[in-house]
């Protein structure tokens, strides 16, 4: 049985964590643990690499494996240059959705088109947490943040659809209302030689909520209710590609050994 | 690979030939002139030896991946010109900070913006010292031949083992197009990162205030940060002590050093009265209109500083009660000027030259006679 006790013990740096309350972030910390736990790995073939933003904090400082905690929007790029360099690591991204299609949504869809086989934790909280509540790619239309007082005049990014177009291996999208499939869905990325992709929904009590005047446990209900295998758009869960197919890491060695011959 | 013997190469082909030399093993770069020729030699170069190469989507996923991969333990570069080089910046300060062992080129061409690509220029002296934000030093190397584009590539690589900062060769299109002799020595000193056994050991500071270098994979659960930071790497934005303690120590590992690192070549500067300094590219006809002034009997001294930063500010300051005037030719409006003026206390008689063109030997003598008037 995996005990809280337990994950403390063995997979978190400190605790308390420096979270708001009611924050997805330490579910989605919990759900990396538990999938690497379920998985076996032994905690030095990990690294974790992230940028700024509240769910950068997730692996640094709390995840107890190597971290490298990098500049905003760049550690899809970070983590690449790692695991090319040493392919044996499995290189856990985790980024927010500022972070990751807002300045740095360029390596985003290179590193799913090189397919390097990596894995991208994408925190989505529909906007800019960490500094204040401001509009992000992925706020809805006419949403209200601090940077959008009127209402938000732009669209916001299917990042799912975006990246799957891109030609990762793996792709996933899940709220922090769906544990279980994320701790699956993570296990599977991991696993996957290719690019992974999990988009996981979470609440910001702290900014969204107090935006849209709801509580962190309204929040949650609102992705229950919402956020369906059967819904449409942003709102569709599950995962949506699963494929094998050449990687790059493993394609640069298979190089290096046919112009070595 | 690249084995001892002579070769006729151009600039940025030595550079490259000096990086496989120096044991480098990992190469992510972006396309741009005229630094293009590093980048595709390096391409071609590093399969061959084991060793990988990425062409990233631009110059800032270029210098992260390199970041990445120094700290998978391996000797990592990326090469670029003025563009990429200022997209470069943010990430040159998170090495700086992180003590991260990294070799950026900058075969510099002519700016502002997109300038003249394929003409040399010296703009970038001041941004490569002091280009990303906040304090910091890095150290920054000055090649003038295909020759030196080789050595002191090997230099850059032995100096971020050595301080664990990233090392900047400031080159230009001048030295990396040209086509010249290249002797790759029998006997190359090659200096390798001290990588820590145990977590002890990554916090433990030398007495040049540098510590072993922990490697991702080792199990040592390094916790490697751009924020201000302990030595044990946590995280510590709050405490006054926790930044100036750091930034001392990452200003001060280059500045206690810096006899070590400070590097420069001079000619009859034992009785100089008019010294020209300069640099790169410029440095070959300055040299050559020196040894003109002397056969014409003026006291004309030649003093290049191969490490540009830091400046060789002592040798500089022992000339200084001698000289009466100090020349310094370059491509660039500002170039290493405030530096020059900062250690002589005094007007540089500055010879810009900013067409996209090197300085020529009539043109420094000219200003070198008329000094000696």
């Amino acid at each position: 049985m995996i005990t809280a006790r337990y994950i403390k013990e063995n997979y978190v740096r400190r605790l308390p964590s420096a979270f708001c309350p009611g924050c997805g972030d330490g579910q989605i910390l919990n759900a990396i643990i538990r999938a690497i736990d379920h998985l076996k790995i032994d905690r030095k073939d990990i690294a974790a690499v992230s940028g700024i933003g509240c769910s950068a904090w997730i692996p640094s400082p709390y995840l107890r494996v190597d971290s490298l905690h990098t500049t905003h929007g760049r550690p899809i790029a970070f983590a690449t240059g790692l695991k090319v360099a040493n392919p044996r690591l499995k290189v856990i991204v985790v980024s927010g959705d500022g972070d990751a299609t807002g300045i740095g949504g360029n390596h985003l869809l290179h590193a799913a088109r090189s397919n390097v086989g990596i894995t991208v934790i994408m925190v989505n909280n529909g906007l800019y947490a960490m500094t204040g509540g401001q509009v992000a790619p992925t706020t809805p239309h006419e949403a209200k943040t601090t940077t959008t007082p009127y209402g938000n005049p732009a669209f916001s990014l299917d990042v799912s659809r975006v990246v799957a177009a891109a030609g990762a291996s793996y792709v996933a999208r899940w709220t922090t209302w769906h544990m279980n499939q994320l701790i699956r869905s993570i296990e599977k990325a991991i696993m996957k030689k290719g690019f992974s992709f999990i988009e996981v929904l979470s609440q910001c009590p702290t900014y969204e909520g107090r935006m849209l005047n709801m509580d962190h446990i309204e929040m949650l209900e609102w992705f229950r209710k919402n956020f369906r295998e059967d819904a449409e758009g942003i709102y569709k869960i599950g995962e949506f590609v699963d494929i094998e197919k050449p990687e790059l890491t493993e394609e640069l060695e298979k190089m290096i050994e046919r112009v070595r011959r | 690979m690249i084995n001892p013997g002579e070769y006729f190469v151009e600039g940025d082909v030595a550079a490259a030939y000096g990086a496989i030399r120096a044991g480098c093993l990992f190469f992510a770069g972006y396309p741009i002139t005229p630094a293009s020729e590093i980048t595709q030699a390096m391409a071609e170069l590093l399969p061959r030896v084991g060793g990988k190469f990425l062409q990233m989507e631009d110059e800032i996923a270029s210098i992260s991946a390199i970041i990445g991969a120094s700290w998978a333990g391996l000797k990592s570069m990326t090469a670029t010109s003025g563009p990429g080089f200022s997209l470069m910046q943010e990430n040159i300060g998170y090495a700086a900070m992180t003590e991260t062992p990294i070799v950026i080129i900058d075969v510099q061409r002519a700016g502002p913006a997109i300038g003249q690509a394929s003409r040399p220029a010296q703009g970038d002296v001041m941004q490569s010292r002091f280009g990303s934000h906040g304090d910091y030093e890095t150290i920054v190397l000055s090649p003038n031949s295909v020759q030196e584009m080789f050595d002191l590539t090997v230099k850059a690589f032995n100096l971020s083992e050595i301080y664990r900062v990233p090392v900047i060769i400031l080159s230009d299109a001048e030295v990396g197009h040209m086509m010249e002799r290249l002797v790759v020595p029998e006997r190359i000193e090659i200096v390798n990162r001290k990588i820590a056994s145990n977590f002890q050991e990554t916090m433990a500071y030398g007495e040049n205030l540098v510590s072993a270098m922990g490697r991702f994979g080792d199990g040592l659960e390094l916790m490697i940060t751009g924020s201000t930071h302990r030595p044990d790497g946590t995280r510590d934005t709050g405490t006054p002590e926790v930044q100036e303690n750091l930034v001392r120590r990452l200003v001060n590992k280059i500045e206690k050093n810096r006899s070590s690192i400070e590097e420069w070549e001079e000619l009859y500067t034992e009785d100089a009265e008019i010294l020209v300094i300069s640099h790169g590219a410029s440095s070959r006809p300055s040299k050559g209109a020196v040894i003109r002034a002397r056969k014409e009997g003026i006291r004309a001294g030649f003093l290049r500083p191969r490490v540009l930063w830091p400046s060789p500010e002592r040798r500089m300051i022992e000339l200084d009660s001698r000289v009466k005037r100090v020349i310094l030719p370059e491509m660039s409006l500002r170039g290493y000027r405030m530096e020059l003026e900062r250690i002589f206390h005094r007007k540089v008689d500055h010879l810009p030259k900013v067409g996209g063109v090197v300085p020529t030997v009539d043109e420094i003598f000219t200003k070198i006679r008329s000094a000696s008037l």
